[in-house]
């Protein structure tokens, strides 16, 4: 296995010529032709090829979204009808939950930073590291294809016997790309946990790692035991739908209530999936920016693990109305209602974190206050639905909706362009512009809160999700949804221009911009191929703000010296 | 970037490679001893995937097969418990061979790892003909889910037997895929094998890849009982 990257001679001496002022070699400059990018190993540039690629599928999935907030701004079907609206709501959430929300940040930061915090030149296996996002690029172009050639009705959830059986547009398609995509998850899952046992620094050991490494972990361990059960799941729904072999047909036999907890089984945690890497983001920015130690250090680590744990246990509250067995519900009810105790020790330990510190409301700290109210909401309105009475009566309604919005996108969102904020610099050398930075920050907070809170209330009132119409008097709070998504949209697209505008316009940025602690501060920015010049040995807890914040404490020894004990 | 990896291999050089063969350490690790934990902790994390990749199958096995017992027992009987038998001792013996191909590893003794690396190729080849027999009949039979599938064999059990036999078909099959991958993982390893790349130092190649060897033998050892005995063979009816 070699993890280098070579320039091919003569191929790149325009592109050096342009950046000839930049002196110092970074992992940027490391090649400039495209093989040097598409058969890269290094994690950053895959973590960059994964930037682009997930912008990209945002940029699709949040179209769908426009088209039916579009629709929805008036009662009567006027835009699309009733089948084209089944579409895009299906294609919205596939591609969003698929292709953005779950690589979004284990792929891009957590692609870039893991090997870096954990002072590693690299993941454990960078070869499986590129055809991850290979896999991941093949899954996106399937669904692609499915979007331009009429997309899948289903719903993102594939329920039978609809998708097996009577729906007619391209499940089987659909089914065999995002079956593909999960491999990219368990293999970015596989690579994660095996580099943060065996790479960590020496003197690194679990107790000092930043908190986003344990949240990465966790959600490895999600990826990994999960992943596979979508598949196989998948695998079986395509088999069914291409020799109606019975499995899940109740016309001849199987029982379509077995695809729901297997496809649980994977998707509830998944929603752990999305959410823990924003929690690990959030516990990064919280300490940077109140220069201060995350409160209950050890309790956050854990309350992860807690979660992921936790997680596993409690897909059956999205089948309280589907014919379970009221005990298993009431089972499934109390678990439900337990995710919320680490989820809540998260929460807390932030807020405690902010009390006294030294607070600098920076753009990534305004995402991250954010995050807090919004994952707040979000997290108690799902342990509405998690009591099986109030699930009873609010059970596919705009409730849910605007409840696991606040969780993936109020909540993940944030902490992706949170995260992305605070380490871009680190990324790519240069500052975003601030100002703009915040304004983004606010008309994205703004926009988000105007088009999901009216849905809690409509949902509430009773509006049915999945439909392309409804009565007249839900006609306000529809109108107030749509306004908000178009702010949302201009707050999503800001970002979109600006950091691309600072790539080369941008203030430099040195090593360290924000004065925090990590040993990715300690690197120059953007890092070199290797990440560290060398062995790195770490000597201190993590987030060691102490008197002096600038004081740097991590020891880089110098080479001749280096004896690396294990 | 060179200095740094230079001396990361420092202390490799000075054990002995045979010509044209790459230092064994990557340049992302500090030594071999980490290298290798590594690999072997990349495979037992693949292997937890592969079994919650069986355990939704084994799932819904579980499931039908308490839902509809007389049916799965019905179209147990229809199955080859002697083939099942003699395919499952071939995946027994090709473990063994597995296993001694790495002793012979360990111990540098280069021919005998080669014989039983092929022993365990042709005895995993072996599986797959056999297999290959027994989906033929079950085609010719008409038990292959599908629209030919002959609902009319199994009386009022129809449905319930086809259920059964797409369990089957969904596990063996995927079990047969596996076989497959694992055939050509042990053509890899016979090629490194054959440059010299195991050696009583390093032999981490061979074994990683036995661990997927006897995974594979293993699922196989829990489909067998499953899907050939369910005890309805004692009066079940012959084939």
């Amino acid at each position: 296995m070699s993890s280098t990257t070579h320039t091919p001679p003569g191929q790149s001496r325009e592109a050096h010529a342009s950046a000839a002022s930049e002196e110092r070699s970074t992992y940027l400059t490391d090649g400039y032709g495209w093989k040097s990018w598409l058969l890269t190993v290094d994690h950053k540039r895959i973590a960059v090829l994964y930037l682009i690629s997930i912008s990209f599928f945002f940029l699709i999935g949040g179209s769908f979204a426009v088209l039916m907030r579009l629709e929805l701004a008036t009662p009567k079907g006027d835009v699309v009808d009733a089948e084209t609206y089944n579409r895009l709501f299906t294609m919205h959430g596939i591609v969003m939950i698929f292709f953005f929300l779950v690589p979004s940040i284990p792929a891009v930061l957590g692609n870039f930073l893991v090997p870096i915090m954990i002072g590693a030149r690299d993941l454990a296996f960078p070869k499986i590291n590129l055809i991850s996002w290979y896999i991941y690029v093949v899954g996106g172009l399937i669904t692609l294809w499915i979007a331009i050639s009429g997309g899948v009705d289903t719903g993102w959830t594939f329920y039978t016997p609809y998708s097996s059986t009577y729906s007619n547009s391209q499940v089987a398609m659909t089914a065999i790309g995002v079956f593909i995509t999960g491999f990219s998850s368990i293999l970015t899952g596989l690579n994660f946990i095996v580099t943060i046992h065996k790479m960590r620094a020496p003197g690194l050991t679990w107790f000092r790692l930043p908190l986003f490494i344990w949240a990465q972990y966790a959600t490895a361990l999600i990826m990994v035991l999960a992943t596979p059960v979508l598949a196989t799941t998948i695998f079986l729904l395509g088999l069914e739908r291409i020799f109606r072999i019975g499995i899940f047909d109740p016309t001849i036999g199987g029982d379509p209530v077995l695809f729901q907890h297997l496809f649980w089984f994977y998707s509830h945690p998944a929603v752990y999936i999305m959410i823990l890497p924003g929690m690990g983001v959030m516990s990064e920015l919280i300490a940077a920016f109140t220069k201060k130690r995350v409160f209950g250090y050890s309790f956050v680590a854990f309350s992860s693990l807690a979660i992921a744990i936790l997680g596993f246990m409690v897909w059956g509250h999205h089948m309280f109305t589907t014919g379970q067995s009221p005990y298993a519900s009431m089972v499934f009810s109390v678990l439900t209602m337990l995710v919320a105790v680490p989820s809540a020790v998260k929460v807390f330990n932030w807020t405690a974190t902010l009390y006294k510190g030294s607070i600098e409301m920076t753009t990534p700290m305004l995402y991250a206050v954010a995050f807090i109210g919004l994952f707040t909401i979000g997290g108690l309105t799902g342990v509405f639905l998690g009591i099986m009475a109030v699930d009873r009566h609010v059970h596919d309604t705009y409730f849910v909706v605007a409840h696991f919005h606040y969780v993936m996108v109020g909540s993940m969102v944030m902490a992706f362009l949170g995260g992305l904020h605070f380490w871009w610099p680190k990324m790519f050398g240069r500052m975003y512009p601030e100002a703009l930075g915040r304004f983004a920050a606010i008309i994205v907070f703004v926009g988000f809160n105007l088009t999901f809170m009216p849905q809690f209330i409509v949902g509430f009132q009773g509006m049915p999700r999945r439909y392309h119409v409804y009565p007249e008097e839900f006609g306000v709070f529809n109108l107030l949804s749509s306004a908000g998504a178009s702010i949302l949209g201009v707050g999503y697209l800001m970002p979109m221009l600006y950091l691309p505008w600072s790539l080369k316009w941008g203030k430099k940025a040195g090593p360290n911009p924000w004065g925090a602690k990590g040993l990715e501060w300690t690197i120059e920015s953007p890092p070199i191929t290797h990440n560290f010049h060398g062995p790195v040995v770490v000597d201190e807890e993590a987030y060691a703000y102490g008197e002096i914040p600038h004081a740097p404490k991590f020891v880089e020894r110098p080479e001749e010296e280096s004896k690396v004990v294990r | 970037m060179s200095a740094e990896i230079a001396h990361a291999h420092e202390h490799e050089h000075a054990r002995a490679l045979p010509p044209g063969v790459r230092p064994p350490v990557s340049n992302h690790f500090e030594d071999l001893e980490q290298q290798e934990e590594t690999e072997k902790l990349g495979m037992w994390t693949f292997l937890i995937t592969e079994v919650m990749f069986f355990g939704a199958l084994f799932t819904a096995y579980t499931v039908y097969r308490s839902l509809y017992p007389e049916a799965f027992m019905l179209a147990s009987s229809h199955l080859d418990w002697k083939l099942g038998g003699f395919n499952t001792l071939v995946l027994i013996v090709s473990s063994l061979t597995m296993a001694m191909s790495i002793r012979a590893a360990q111990t540098n003794k280069r021919n005998l790892m080669l014989v039983n690396i092929v022993l365990t190729a042709l005895l995993g080849a072996t599986f797959l003909v056999v297999k290959y027999f027994e989906y033929k009949s079950k085609y010719d039979l008409h038990l292959m889910p599908g629209p030919t599938f002959d609902v009319a064999a199994f009386g009022e059990w129809g449905p319930q037997a086809r259920i059964f036999f797409s369990i089957y078909f969904a596990m063996t099959g995927l079990h047969a895929f596996h076989m497959v991958v694992g055939l050509i993982l042990m053509g890899w390893v016979f090629v490194k094998a054959k440059q010299g790349h195991f050696t009583p130092q390093r032999y981490i190649g061979i074994e990683i890849s036995g661990l997927y060897w006897h995974f594979v033998d293993l699922v196989w050892i829990f489909l067998f009982p499953m899907l050939y005995l369910l005890g309805a063979h004692v009066h079940g009816p012959a084939h």
